[in-house]
């Protein structure tokens, strides 16, 4: 199993004076820029840690929000690429569909990819809801501008002889021909993020890597989704590598340490909807199904514990969320079986996508979090033998 | 509440709802969108004016039982559809009323041709940009809650605001499509066409500019100058009505479309 360290390079100091909203409308002078300047470094030095204790890195990217001060991935993307050495570089992802201009996003991604010599997992996903107000575009046409910026991007990125032409309702170039190209052959990996059967069997056609957050034990249905439409279409069981879970991880000497560290990153789900309402269901996002569920004040819950339990994720304690494999939460051992189980559970589940850090965590409880963990459990988990790929695809 | 009385109509290959109630001098009727879109409100505004007129009433593609077509996604090509609509029906001397997001369809088509049009009327419209870049001209909708929308469009709120727990199924799936429906058509330019002030000097038809006097949807004075963009337009205001005159005083909005139209 492969883990990437993941942080929202939060800006914590300003988390206590929001009005019902941390994104989009949270005015900025609430951020100090030194504070900012401050944070910004520690966040790099905790990664470059990563780093050297041989974890792998995962990047996103939010706007006009304090919960996440990486507004455009590319500039995370471009610090890491070259402070660090041998870490995968994940980011999970970029916004393709809120982007004007998918030339910009195969420049940028295949420049990364150079610099930091092919350590690029190139994730695309269509974004949250609520950054639809902020980028502009037309969020009844996002699928369609994901799906058409996806097939740009990769057209652009294995492209080599002669420039090419694209004229489209959305996008219109004459001569694209991107330099530099990509390091990694033919393209750097790809990866996305669902919730949906449907989408996970589009994915599974494809191959790519797919992720699921706060899926839980709800996870396996979209796994075999995916497996199954790998299998129609490659003929092979899908590997345990193309399966990639976020959960979060807090790991102590102690129980008693382990879920003071737990609270602390559970700070991410318990802040992550506070946003002015109207802005987090734009139209056209979700189905017109889910609207009238929605209008009807009927909820969709999403995290279930092994025994069908619904939790909520914005409120449930550590407990409730261990038990719906959301944390991962214990002495090393404990975190060992917690992730292995789930990872059987699943059926396979070759990449980790670790939040060992959120909210007001100090530079100190994530740097021991961390270490933790990449001396006790991380050894473990790379030579965890995943279950069967073909058993788990009948 | 009776829409249902609609028949499918092929226009250009567009499998278009359309009402077709009432005799006398055609009248065609392009409603608002969201939230006042396919059924709220519009029912017995029609019902009204059908007494005078033969009311020709579609429902936009996307707002209805249907499935928006791929081709249509902007108010420019709903103009096109709709100039066709006037084609089909052999209409001469049709009288066409728009109403909000109807009303900047309805000069859509306007600018291009009023061949078969005899007279003009738009309530309330939407469309033209009149302030500064840094104005606002009309609400975002989409930012705000729907009690706020219903303040900002209705002269008594609570017409706008409906009781949730006695809605239909239909009514809940038509509130959600309206809404999905009105960003396809006018997410961005938000609910306007930069273009389209400088192009209604084009209209050279007997035109009537009415306004909700408690309209707040949009900002001061802008159906007001949306009536001064066309050469010799009347405008007039009517009481007791926000940015949705046919829902909240259809008995005086139709006699006013009555009074300037003929019947």
């Amino acid at each position: 199993m492969r883990v990437f360290q993941f942080t929202e390079q939060p800006y914590p100091p300003a988390w206590d004076k929001h009005q019902g909203s941390l994104r989009v409308n949270l005015p900025n002078r609430l951020l100090d820029p030194t504070v900012a300047a401050d944070l910004f470094h520690r966040y790099y030095d905790e990664w470059q840690l990563c780093d050297e204790l041989g974890l792998n890195i995962m990047v996103n990217e939010h706007h006009q929000t304090a919960t996440c001060m990486s507004s455009t991935c590319v500039v995370t993307l471009a610090v890491l690429s070259r402070i660090t050495k041998r870490a995968r570089l994940l980011v999970l992802g970029y916004p393709i569909s809120n982007r004007p201009d998918p030339l910009r996003a195969a420049e940028e991604l295949a420049t990364i990819d150079v610099i930091s010599r092919g350590r690029l997992e190139m994730g695309f996903v269509k974004g949250v809801p609520q950054e639809v107000a902020v980028a502009n575009l037309n969020p009844v046409f996002t699928n369609e501008r994901f799906w058409e910026a996806h097939d740009f991007i990769i057209k652009a990125m294995t492209s080599h002889d002669e420039p090419f032409n694209w004229e489209s309702e959305n996008f219109h170039y004459r001569h694209v021909n991107i330099w530099p190209r990509p390091y990694q052959q033919p393209h750097p990996p790809v990866w996305s993020t669902t919730g949906s059967k449907a989408t996970a069997m589009k994915f599974g056609g494809l191959g790519y890597t797919m992720a699921t957050l706060g899926t839980g034990y709800a996870t396996r249905p979209i796994y075999n989704a995916y497996r199954q439409a790998y299998m129609e279409k490659h003929h092979v069981a899908a590997p345990a590598d193309r399966f990639a879970y976020l959960g979060f991880v807090a790991v102590g000497h102690n129980e008693v340490e382990a879920r003071r560290l737990g609270e602390m990153v559970l700070a991410y789900p318990r802040t992550s909807g506070i946003v002015h309402p109207p802005f987090r269901n734009p139209p056209g996002f979700l189905s017109v199904a889910d609207n009238v569920r929605i209008l009807k004040g009927e909820g969709k819950p999403r995290s279930y514990t092994k025994d069908g339990r619904v939790v909520d994720m914005a409120k449930g304690s550590v407990q409730d969320l261990i038990d719906a494999g959301v944390l991962f939460c214990g002495t090393p051992d404990q975190v060992y079986d917690q992730i292995t189980d789930f990872a059987e559970h699943c059926g396979g589940m070759g990449n980790l996508l670790m939040m060992a850090h959120a909210g007001g965590m100090s530079h100190d409880d994530t740097v021991g979090n961390l270490s933790l963990f990449a001396k006790e459990v991380l050894p473990r988990l790379q030579e965890f033998r995943q279950p069967d790929a073909a058993v788990a695809a009948e | 509440m009776a829409a249902d009385d609609a028949a499918i109509r092929e226009v250009n290959g567009v499998k278009l709802e359309v009402r077709d109630i009432g005799s006398g001098r055609p009248l065609l009727f392009l409603h608002p969108g969201h939230p006042s879109g396919r059924l709220a409100g519009n029912a017995p505004v029609l019902s009204k004016l059908a007494e005078n007129f033969r009311v020709i009433a579609p429902t936009h593609p996307g707002f209805g039982r249907d499935t928006a077509p791929e081709t249509l996604t902007t108010v420019e090509d709903l103009s096109y559809l709709y100039l066709e609509l006037l084609d089909a029906l052999n209409l001469k001397d049709a009288v066409v009323v728009g109403a909000s997001l109807g009303g900047w369809i309805a000069a859509s088509m306007a600018i291009k041709s009023t061949a078969r049009m005899s007279r003009l009327l738009f309530v309330n419209p939407l469309g033209i940009k009149v302030g500064g870049r840094e104005a606002r001209d009309i609400a975002d909708i989409f930012a705000i809650f729907d009690k706020e929308i219903a303040a900002l469009g209705y002269a008594d709120a609570t017409l706008g605001t409906p009781d949730r727990t006695k809605l239909s199924e239909d009514e809940f799936l038509f509130m959600a499509k309206s809404r999905e429906a009105t960003a396809r058509y006018a997410w961005s330019p938000y609910m306007h066409d930069p273009k389209l002030k400088g192009r209604l000097y084009r209209i050279k038809i007997p035109t009537l500019v009415l306004a909700g006097e408690a309209d707040r949807i949009v900002a001061p004075g802008y159906a007001k100058a949306f009536a001064d963009a066309i050469p010799g337009a009347r405008f007039t205001t009517i009481p007791g009505a926000g940015h949705f005159p046919h829902h909240e005083q259809p008995d005086a909005l139709s006699a006013a479309i009555a009074q300037f139209a003929g019947g």
